[in-house]
């Protein structure tokens, strides 16, 4: 332990602390911007300097070990002057236009200039005058609000292994920018939106479509249907002032139909579907040795990601469409005969967490419906404006039910959000296909958690079933070079392109720090727990759609509908 | 009248740098093999007491250093000579380089014995094709005579870029990454080359090392100036009469390195001002010409000893034009990690040209000197905390050469 004094408070720290976690016992904040809690340290952008006893120069709190007897001062007038003359660098040379950025009021610069009152700045403006970078469906870039950091470059190759994003020029010419490629879209980048999550600043942002939306539920022709995906509600209170998984799905229904929905369904219906579709697609090739490990495609950063890098092991990947899509293909055919509604008119809206999604629902392929299966993908944030623009109360919101026929779910839907959810959801329902008996404890909870990469091995009456589970592209990668070296010993594996998965997803609410991911997923399971029916098999209007519609899992409907095909990126960086 | 003492230079011209042969003769390699006799604690011990101090510009003790990386547990270290030699004006390793390259050797095979390390590079400035052959030749041939024993040296060419010479940044060029310093600590003797323990000390240091286990520490540590003993070699350019490079002990003053050892001011004119160190060395006015060159004497008048560049300016010489072309310089030089060095060298620069165009104010200049100040305590590395001081420095002795320009 080492006994150092901040700002006056004495405090006691292990060895090895820095003096940002030794302030932060002493109760005093050092202000940051490179820093991120769960990456390497960078100590590039010098916010953090304090002023050590003894020392002429100022040292980052971020990356400075403490030592016995270290006496620190955070705000001396010295440090203050330095932090106030580097914001003011750094702002002078930033567009500065809070107002019009979709980070206004969640902007860890503005946070910043606010903290340091930064009025006058002495130094002239100047901004870069680079262009956006717009070219793929999910992710914009703006180059001139990049406070050069590296937080995205960081996300990017160490958390994905996809190293989208590099550095070129040197000094003040210095840019963060696609590697291998000239914009976003021709670079290795899977669209997980990562990098959003870590850029401190509207640098890297989504594409947000709000005006699509409005343009739709303004359009009186139109029936704006919408479907959430299983990581939304968890989160979604996190955009209009509550805690994590403190909103309750009815009221989150009611406020959707607030925003002029006209129907509110669930992605979890098609999640149960998956289950069935996917179970059964895992035990064919089982029994009818085909390719093995079989791989989840639920996570379409991760089918991207499949398509850049791992284009031989594409056979491996199941045919399953993600919910996302099997619930557009539906919604347009199934639902609207049921309806009786012309699906020339629905306008298929989903709201996900995932950026990589918006890119999903614009694939050529995705038009089994006769239409574009998907119109619009809204990310879990675009809703949270969507919501704080209607200006819902929701304390006071009458709760509302989902409509009916695709939008009854069970708990192991809800789990699709986590990370080992599906594979969870799988064995709930394979188990008892295979068994015929009844699962007496549902909770496999070797698939739960933050944990990279999770394994087990389960017996299903005798068959022995090798299963994996990944989560972040880094750990995927592993997974799949074992998978490639024919090393891999297992059935199975799920992938999902998110650290935490879907509840981590890129269209989620800013998160900065691992544990807000944690947090997320305990949330999934306390709503898993709390429901009547936590396997898919039961789900009620499932049985319905196999009744009515699709007559067989892997039946002749299903393959049109909710099966596709993966093609090779053939990127020539490759 | 101060003499020149041959220390580092202490073959320069009696012996073919080609034929180790020579360097033999002249008693190379015996404290190379006077080391190997002795436990890897008494060698550093003995460079320790010797007092001798970074030639490389920190100034930081030599054996200290040793001590770190020799403590420092590790299946491989390493020995790093950095002879990138970036400042304008300065070309005092390649002097020793190219006449003596085995004392640059034997000093690493030293220090490789005394931590614990099998393999040396010697990072060479790319702008030295020709040392590269050199050093190339001297290695092949200590190789043949077998005279460094396990330690093996392999020569690294430069990227060009003048930050390459902070020995973190070095460091990631010799790992091939972009040449950037690493935050400190941790230090390179503790986490260095592919995170192993890692030393990098100077040519000049290097040079130094087998002499002191010849003639021992105490004899080295009562040349010059106490704090900093020995000698220093130096390389005087600009407005002296002898354009040239002298090595002198350590407690010669600035006036002599200039009137003594240069010859005075070219031309007959008057002297207005040196800069020591390199490019991001302070400005020294005539008040101050009585200081010793050592580091510790520099540093209390605001200045740095530095690489040793000795550029000295008479009266004809236009300042803060000076001063504005080398604001320039370190705005390109920034690799542009750290925020205030990225966006300060270049703002330093903008205002320097509104000065030096007569478009300045007062306010801009006393704007350059907090810029200055906070850059020189909160950069990432020694590039963007040196950069301003010429400013500084200017900004202090020289004022009113500010104040004639300003609007
Ligand atoms: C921008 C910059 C450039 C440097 N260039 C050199 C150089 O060319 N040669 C050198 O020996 N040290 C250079 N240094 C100093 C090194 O970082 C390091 O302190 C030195 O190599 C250590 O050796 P020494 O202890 O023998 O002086 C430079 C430092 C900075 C900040
Ligand atoms: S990135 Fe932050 S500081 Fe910059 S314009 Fe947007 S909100 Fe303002
Ligand atoms: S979206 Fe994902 S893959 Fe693309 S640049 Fe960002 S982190 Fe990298
Ligand atoms: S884009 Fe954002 S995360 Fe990336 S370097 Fe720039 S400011 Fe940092
Ligand atoms: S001070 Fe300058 S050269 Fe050094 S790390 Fe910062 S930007 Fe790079
Ligand atoms: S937060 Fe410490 S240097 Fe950026």
């Amino acid at each position: 332990m080492a006994n150092v004094t901040i700002d006056g408070i004495k405090v006691s720290v292990p060895d090895g602390s820095t003096i940002l976690q030794a302030a932060q016992v002493a109760g005093v904040r050092v202000p940051t911007l490179c820093y991120h809690p769960d990456q390497a340290v960078k100590a590039n952008c010098r916010v953090c300097v304090c002023e050590v006893e003894g020392q002429r120069l100022l040292q980052a709190a971020c990356s400075q070990p403490v030592y016995d007897g270290m006496v620190v001062k955070t705000h001396s007038p010295k440090v203050v002057e330095a932090r106030k003359t580097i914001l003011e660098l750094i702002l002078a040379h930033h567009p500065q236009d809070c107002l019009s950025c979709i980070r206004n009021q969640n902007c860890e610069l503005q946070a910043l200039a606010e903290e340091y009152a930064i009025r006058e700045n002495p130094f002239e403006k100047m901004v870069r005058g680079l262009p956006k970078d717009t070219s793929t469906p999910s992710i914009v870039r703006d180059p001139d609000k990049c406070v050069l950091c590296r937080r995205c470059v960081y996300a990017c190759s160490v958390f994905q292994s996809v190293n989208a994003l590099g550095l070129e020029n040197r000094g003040n010419h210095a840019m963060v920018v696609p590697s291998l490629g000239k914009d976003l879209l021709d670079s290795p980048c899977v669209m997980c939106g990562q990098c959003i999550h870590a850029c401190p600043v509207g640098a890297i942002t989504e594409n947000e479509q709000i005006d699509e939306f409005l343009a739709a539920v303004a359009d009186p022709d139109k029936v704006v249907v919408t479907q959430i995906a299983p990581a939304i509600r968890v989160a979604i209170g996190e955009e209009v002032g509550m805690k994590t998984g403190e909103m309750p799905m009815e009221v989150f229904v009611a406020g959707l139909r607030q925003l002029g929905f006209d129907y509110v369904l669930h992605t979890n219906f098609t999640a149960d579907l998956t289950i069935l579709e996917e179970g059964n697609e895992l035990l064919k090739r089982l029994k009818e040795g085909g390719k093995l490990p079989m791989f989840t495609s639920c996570s379409p950063g991760w089918i991207n990601f499949c398509e850049t890098f791992y284009p031989d092991l594409l056979d491996n990947l199941s045919t399953c469409k993600s919910p996302q899509q099997m619930f557009g293909a539906l919604v347009k055919t199934y639902w609207a005969e049921k309806m009786g509604i012309d699906p020339a008119k629905i306008y298929s809206v989903s709201i996900m967490p995932c950026t990589a999604k918006k890119f999903e629902a614009s694939r050529p392929e995705m038009k089994d419906s006769g239409f574009r299966d998907v119109d619009l993908v809204l990310t879990t944030r675009e809703v949270g404006r969507l919501f704080r623009m209607a200006g819902i109360d929701f304390s006071k919101l009458a709760p509302s039910k989902f409509d009916s026929w695709m939008g009854a779910y069970t708990g192991a839907a809800v789990i699709f959000g986590a990370t080992g959810g599906v594979m969870e959801a799988a064995l709930r329902t394979v188990y008892e296909v295979v068994t015929g008996k009844t699962l007496e404890d549902l909770n496999f909870t070797f698939a739960r958690g933050m944990e990279g990469i999770k394994e087990a091995e389960i017996d299903l009456d005798g068959t022995k079933v090798k299963v994996a589970i990944g989560h972040g592209l880094a750990n995927a990668r592993k997974l799949m070079d074992q998978v490639r070296a024919g090393q891999s010993p297992y059935h199975f594996i799920e992938i999902m392109a998110c650290p935490g998965g879907c509840i981590g997803g890129g269209g989620q609410p800013l998160t900065k720090a691992n544990v807000k991911r944690a947090e997320r997923i305990d949330a999934i399971y306390v709503e898993d727990e709390g429901l009547p029916l936590r396997k898919s098999h039961e789900n009620p209007e499932v049985k319905v759609l196999y009744e009515e519609f699709l007559h067989e899992p892997l039946g002749h409907k299903s393959h049109e509908l909710l099966h596709t095909h993966y093609t090779p990126k053939n990127k020539k960086f490759l | 009248m101060a003499e020149e003492m041959r220390v580092v230079l202490r073959n320069y011209g009696k012996i073919d740098p080609l034929k180790i042969d020579d360097y033999i003769n002249a008693g190379g390699y015996k404290s190379l093999e006077k080391a190997r006799s002795m436990s890897q604690m008494d060698v550093i011990n003995e460079v320790k007491k010797s007092g001798l101090r970074g030639r490389g510009g920190a100034g930081f003790n030599c054996g200290q250093k040793w001590t770190f990386a020799y403590q420092a547990q590790a299946d491989q270290k390493y020995v790093i000579c950095n002879a990138d030699e970036g400042e304008p004006g300065t070309y005092k390793d390649r002097i020793i380089m190219e006449n003596d390259p085995h004392s640059v050797l034997e000093g690493m095979a030293i220090c490789g014995y005394a931590i614990g390390a099998t393999k040396g590079y010697i990072y060479c400035r790319g702008e030295y094709p020709y040392v590269v052959d050199i050093l190339n030749t001297a290695i092949a041939q200590a190789k043949e005579k077998g005279v460094l024993g396990n330690f093996d040296v392999e020569v690294r060419m430069g990227a060009g870029a003048y930050v390459c010479g902070e020995e973190t940044a070095l460091i990631e060029s010799i790992e091939g990454h972009r040449g950037e310093p690493r935050y400190k600590p941790p230090f390179p003797p503790v986490i260095g080359l592919w995170g192993k323990p890692t030393i990098v000390n100077n040519v000049e240091t290097f040079a130094n090392i087998a002499v002191i286990l010849e003639k021992g520490a105490d004899w080295y540590a009562g040349l010059g100036a106490p704090s900093y003993p020995g000698t220093k070699v130096l390389t005087l350019t600009g407005d002296v009469v002898n354009k040239t490079f002298v090595e002198v002990p350590t407690n010669t003053t600035i006036r002599q390195v200039i009137y003594e050892f240069g010859g005075g001011i070219a031309g007959g004119k008057a002297f207005k001002a040196v800069q020591i160190g390199g490019t991001s060395g302070g400005f020294i006015p005539a008040s101050l010409l009585d200081t010793q060159i050592d580091f510790d004497s520099m540093a209390a008048i605001g200045a740095t000893l530095g690489s040793g560049a000795v550029l000295v300016m008479d009266e004809t010489r236009d300042i803060v034009d000076v001063v504005e072309r080398i604001a320039k310089f370190f705005e390109h030089e920034s690799c542009g990690k750290c925020a205030p060095c990225r966006e300060g060298t270049m703002r330093m620069h903008k205002l320097m040209s509104k000065v030096n165009q007569g478009k300045g104010t007062a306010q801009d200049v006393a704007l350059m000197d907090k810029l200055g100040r906070v850059m020189s305590v909160a950069c990432l590395c020694g590039l963007g905390q040196a950069a301003p001081s010429p400013v500084l420095t200017t900004i202090k002795h020289f004022k009113a050469d500010y104040d004639a320009k300003l609007q």
